[in-house]
């Protein structure tokens, strides 16, 4: 059977999603899917379910659901809070599958588990118990826990990236969590810049070399990579033209390439430089970065990515896919090098997911 | 499902006014729907349990009003705890908020 891509996109003003043709070129629009909520991630359950986070203004947090590719949802968030007494959950920032269940990012920071499909969600206490919490700190979209990602192969262990306050990780299922920051700096503190947390981490990825001590991030100070599960991590920005960025996405298969988006200096616009769009990649660990601009726009491009807006497939050659910020939406078949414009005028766009459809 | 389900025996019930994009959420439910309760609370979570999962979407920790939402008991602007007479008319209304 012919496989296609289906490009799942969360966008401030509801989901969307784009259905492509066996050659990855031709694209179609469906959306605005989850009422027009605002969505921060969409991502593939363990039976292809789609499950979107997303959190209204009007009507709270929810996880998304729909098991028929996206035209019908359910929504869900029985569980989805801090109690009574505590802080209120305004939205779901991520959804990811793990090992063991379904686990949800949420705004203020904190980490919610599922065991029935999305349907109710119980506190992960143990992260929301870790001595650090009262002293964490938002970053510019606030105290979020935005990123999840599981081990691939050992269900007691996962890592999550919380902004502005670093990397955790748990060996015991969620019980009890580590920082793991070390070696990455926070040039926003006057003195210690390698505080035990505090960092900003934007984006964390694991790599596909199957043994879960391999990942790489997109910090606001930085990119990095860690060849120790991150118990230490160690700097890979030169090379790039900034340090700064939000996205960052992982080889399916080789464990030395991943694609990143510099952008300009947080204070100076946050834009791709110099008006000229371009993705990067490194297919040696973090050793060298090539810049890819075919296709893309290298004049008058005055655009940003968000943080979870870039996406790669699992065909060969991989496709990798990301989404502007005013609304664009680009991809290429052949891992990077060359590009095309898969959709225009979409609302500003806040994650893309590559779901291969057979 | 029907607008009179639940208003069974007792005083009147109230009538609640739901808003076009809360009742979208909910395949089945009613712009107009009847419930019962001493108060708007009360009123909420009878809907609930015709409507499965409306509560969550009106009311946050606390419980309290979601801050973008607002109640209206008789055209009067109320909170969760205020009274609701046998045949109140109810209005659940979005805030003008948003971009």
């Amino acid at each position: 059977m012919t496989s296609r891509v289906a490009l799942l996109v969360g966008t401030s003003k509801g989901a969307f999603i784009l259905d492509g043709d066996a050659d990855r070129r031709d694209w179609r629009v469906r959306g605005p899917l989850c009422e027009g909520w605002p969505t921060h991630d969409i991502s593939v359950g363990p039976s292809g379910e789609l499950l979107a986070g997303a959190g209204s203004p009007w009507f709270g947090p929810a996880v998304w659901r729909s098991d028929d590719l996206g035209e019908t949802w359910t929504h869900a968030s029985d569980g989805l809070t801090y109690g009574d007494d505590g802080p209120k959950v305004t939205t779901v920032w991520n959804v990811t599958a793990g090992l063991d269940g379904l686990y949800a990012g949420v705004e203020p920071a904190g980490l919610f588990k599922s065991t029935d499909g999305g349907q109710t969600w119980k506190h992960v206490e143990g992260l929301t118990n870790h001595p650090s919490r009262p002293q964490w700190g938002p970053g510019a979209g606030g105290l979020i826990l935005h990123t999840i990602v599981p081990h691939p192969t050992d269900p007691q262990r996962m890592w999550v990236g919380i902004s502005a306050v670093g990397v955790f990780e748990t060996q015991d299922g969620g019980a009890t969590w580590q920082t793991r920051n070390k070696g990455v700096r926070a040039d926003f503190y006057p003195e210690n810049r390698y505080p035990e947390f505090g960092q900003c981490v934007h984006k964390l990825v694991i790599a596909a070399d199957g043994g879960g001590e391999r990942l790489y991030q997109q910090n606001h100070c930085g990119v990095y990579r860690s060849t120790d599960g991150a118990a230490s991590w160690d700097e890979i920005t030169p090379g790039l033209p900034s340090q700064f960025g939000f996205v960052m996405t992982a080889h399916p298969r080789d464990p030395l390439t991943v694609w990143n988006i510099p952008l300009s200096e947080p204070e100076q616009g946050r834009m791709m430089p110099d008006g000229a769009a371009a993705v990067w990649r490194t297919n040696d660990g973090g050793e060298t970065w090539s810049r890819h601009g075919d296709g893309l726009p290298q004049e008058d491009a005055f655009v940003g990515v968000l943080r979870e807006a870039m996406a790669h497939d699992t065909l060969d050659p991989v496709g990798v896919y990301f989404g502007t910020s005013t609304g664009q939406l680009y991809g290429s078949a052949d891992e990077g090098r060359t590009w095309s414009k898969v959709a225009d005028n979409l609302p500003p766009i806040w994650s893309v997911e590559a779901h291969v459809v057979d | 499902m029907s607008s009179t389900e639940g208003a069974t025996e007792g005083a009147r019930a109230a009538t609640v006014n739901l808003p076009r994009s809360l009742v979208a959420l909910f395949p089945g439910a009613d712009r107009r729907m009847e419930a019962r309760g001493a108060t708007v609370l009360d009123v909420i979570r009878d809907l609930d349990t015709r409507v499965p999962g409306l509560a969550n979407r009106v009311l946050d920790a606390g419980p309290s009003l979601r801050t973008h939402l607002n109640v209206f008991v008789d055209g009067e602007q109320v909170g969760l705890d205020a009274a609701v007479r046998p045949g109140a008319r109810v209005h659940v209304i979005p805030a003008v908020s948003g971009g």
